[in-house]
């Protein structure tokens, strides 16, 4: 029974979403299944803080290895998750939003979270170099292709580019490497990225199809797997 | 109070202004109310002609002001639109009432009511007709999976491709296990109701059980706690059927957080404290997918990745060892597992793409033979299956 019922919830489930799409009728079962989803996933989310909470608390008491990180982790949560429940500094008080300007959560929120995150986002500059780096070596013929693509790419979209083939006759304009550049990115790689999307769909629909009857249970914890 | 309008009957709408001061708009023209279409009868769309003092330059119509009437009741405002409107979609009516509209042009100090449209009943209809080449596609494609599954079933052998990415599933275990380091799986950062996480999931169960019985360390972090509980329910099961339940733990599977950089720095710190000897990146990645997929290389990592989201496909083909590309992610449980029930729905995904390849050769030629010789009725093929193969 306990992987029957999952398997039952998840038919039914997957049937109401397919006939939804064609049966006007039932648009709003739809949306009342997504509303159940995101009740189930609050209540998981006390799962989640509880886990938190449970691994950095037994890291700090056994003096595990780098335990310090533990002492930040556990601040932030703890120090966040007051001045968002009691409202500290909310000049709305008990009953204004907790995201109130001026509040601490807002502040903390504004001058901590913010920053940090644009830090992690402003290291992706630096791993496009170096994984540019690797895949653009003309290590096989593949890989070549991809190199001279691009260098044409970056090469039309400067005005080097431009000026390099503009002595090019405007009947042979192809040939100018903003043109190439643009040919490029419309044919060749929106084709390739078609013919994906188009497998994507395909695949979406073939394990949909196993979810939905049943056949695919690994997810579900099965032991038969 | 409006009630029962006339075209042109302007209406002062600021008190105490003399006649002579009011400005005066043409009213909107050609108002249509109609049912609409394929809902559950909740909707009544208007349209109409703009006022001809509705202009950028010297126009004097300062929005329009939408009417109802339900039955014989008084005319209630159900809309203030900018200049320029000229459409607008009533969601807010019932099924098996008769309603009437006008709309007013508004200038600074006036309105000019439109002419009042005939009752109309807001319709429910069964069926999506403008899906139906939606419906028979889906149907097309299920049935040929439903077809594979039960032929698989019963004993014919399919053939499926290698696909190198998953042919390397053992090797890298078996590499953290020679090196005595642990395995990290990131489940991409959506939830349970994303099908990328699903399918991450099904090849966690599938390389969990390897993991068991070689005895090799798993560590999963995720970023959602539905995906904590599903992965944790996954990696038991595995350990159960490879019969080591003994060596499962909880703290294999640990929530971060729900912010993306928060879990990006989490899992590269993990990454570079714990040195992983292989890496699993599969699941649905955004902005993070390099992050991630380069602090594994930087730590000597092979890695193995799989996305649907095209856009983050070409950092991990950068970046990774192997890449699973969109539709080999939802292939993988079934290819590792082997079943000829699974393998089944993999050939039943073969049909629809040679329905697409021939209906894309069809259309490139009929397309190309149609506007080179402005042939009419291949013109009108190429039509057809733009029509077929796109949704309204």
């Amino acid at each position: 029974m306990k992987r029957q019922i999952p398997i039952i919830i998840t038919f039914l489930i997957g049937m109401i979403m397919i006939f939804s799409f064609f049966i006007p009728p039932l648009e709003g079962l739809e949306q009342t299944c997504s509303l159940f989803f995101d009740v189930i996933a609050v209540f998981a989310f006390f799962l989640g803080g509880g886990n938190l909470m449970r691994i950095h608390l037994n890291k700090l008491r056994r003096r595990k290895k780098d335990w310090g990180f533990s002492i930040v982790t556990l601040g932030g949560f703890f120090i966040m998750l007051a001045a968002g429940l009691l409202k500290i500094g909310n000049p709305g008080g008990i009953a204004a939003s907790p995201t109130t300007e001026g509040s601490l959560l807002q502040e903390i929120f504004t001058y901590v979270f913010l920053p940090l995150q644009s830090t992690m986002y402003a290291l992706l500059a630096f791993f496009v170099a170096s994984a540019s780096y690797r895949a653009f070596r003309a290590k096989n013929r593949e890989a070549t292709i991809l190199l001279i693509a691009a260098f044409v790419i970056l090469l039309g979209r400067t005005p080097f580019g431009m000026m390099l083939t503009a002595w090019i006759p405007e009947s042979f304009s192809v040939l100018q490497v903003p043109n190439l550049a643009i040919w490029i990115m419309n044919s060749p790689n929106l084709a390739g990225q078609r013919a994906i999307m188009i497998g994507i769909g395909l695949g979406v629909i073939s394990m949909s199809l196993r979810l939905i009857l049943g056949i695919e249970r690994t997810y579900l914890g099965d032991e038969s797997v | 109070m409006l009630s029962f309008p006339v075209t042109g009957q302007v209406i002062d709408t600021v008190k105490a202004v003399p006649d002579s001061e009011l400005v005066v708009v043409a009213p909107v023209t050609s108002l249509i109310a109609a049912d609409h279409k394929y809902d559950d009868g909740k909707m009544i769309d208007l349209s109409w002609v703009p006022s001809i003092d509705d202009r950028l330059v010297e126009g004097n119509v300062m929005g329009y002001k939408v009417y109802r009437i339900e039955g014989d009741s008084e005319p209630e405002t159900i809309a203030e639109l900018a200049p320029g409107s000229n459409a607008y979609n009533d969601q807010s009516v019932e099924r098996g009432k008769l309603y009437s509209y006008f709309v007013s042009a508004l200038s600074s100090n006036a309105e000019t009511p439109s002419i009042r449209t005939a009752p109309i009943q807001p319709q429910r209809e069964w069926l999506n007709i403008e899906l139906i080449n939606v419906l028979i596609m889906a149907l097309v494609l299920g049935g040929a999976v439903i077809y594979f599954i039960e032929t698989a079933r019963r004993g014919k052998k399919l053939f499926v491709r290698k696909i190198a990415g998953l042919e390397a599933v053992d090797d890298a275990i078996g590499r953290a296990t020679e090196m005595g380091r642990p395995i990290l799986f990131i489940p991409g950062i959506l939830d349970m109701d994303d099908v990328q996480t699903l399918a991450a999931l099904t090849i966690l169960g599938r390389i969990t059980r390897v993991i068991a019985d070689y005895d090799t360390k798993i560590f999963m972090p995720v970023s959602r706690s539905l995906v904590m509980t599903a992965g944790r329910e996954t990696i038991k099961a595995s350990y159960q059927a490879a019969g080591r339940p003994d060596a499962y733990s909880d703290d294999m599977v640990t929530y971060i957080t729900d912010e993306q950089f928060g879990y990006v720095a989490a899992v590269d710190g993990i990454m570079v404290r714990e040195r992983p000897a292989t890496v699993f990146l599969l699941g649905a990645f955004f902005a993070e997918s390099l992050i991630l997929a380069e602090t594994g290389n930087s730590v000597g990592a092979i890695q193995i990745a799989g996305t649907a989201r095209p856009a983050q496909l070409p950092f991990f083909i950068a970046a990774c060892d192997f890449t699973l590309i969109g539709e080999e992610l939802f292939a993988a449980s079934a290819y590792l597992s082997g079943e000829p029930k699974q393998m089944g729905s993999l050939k039943g995904q073969d049909v629809g793409k040679a329905i697409a390849m021939a209906a894309i050769l069809i259309g490139v030629l009929t397309a190309t033979i149609g506007e080179a010789w402005n042939v009419e009725w291949i013109q009108h093929i190429t039509t057809g299956l733009r029509d077929i193969f796109s949704t309204r």
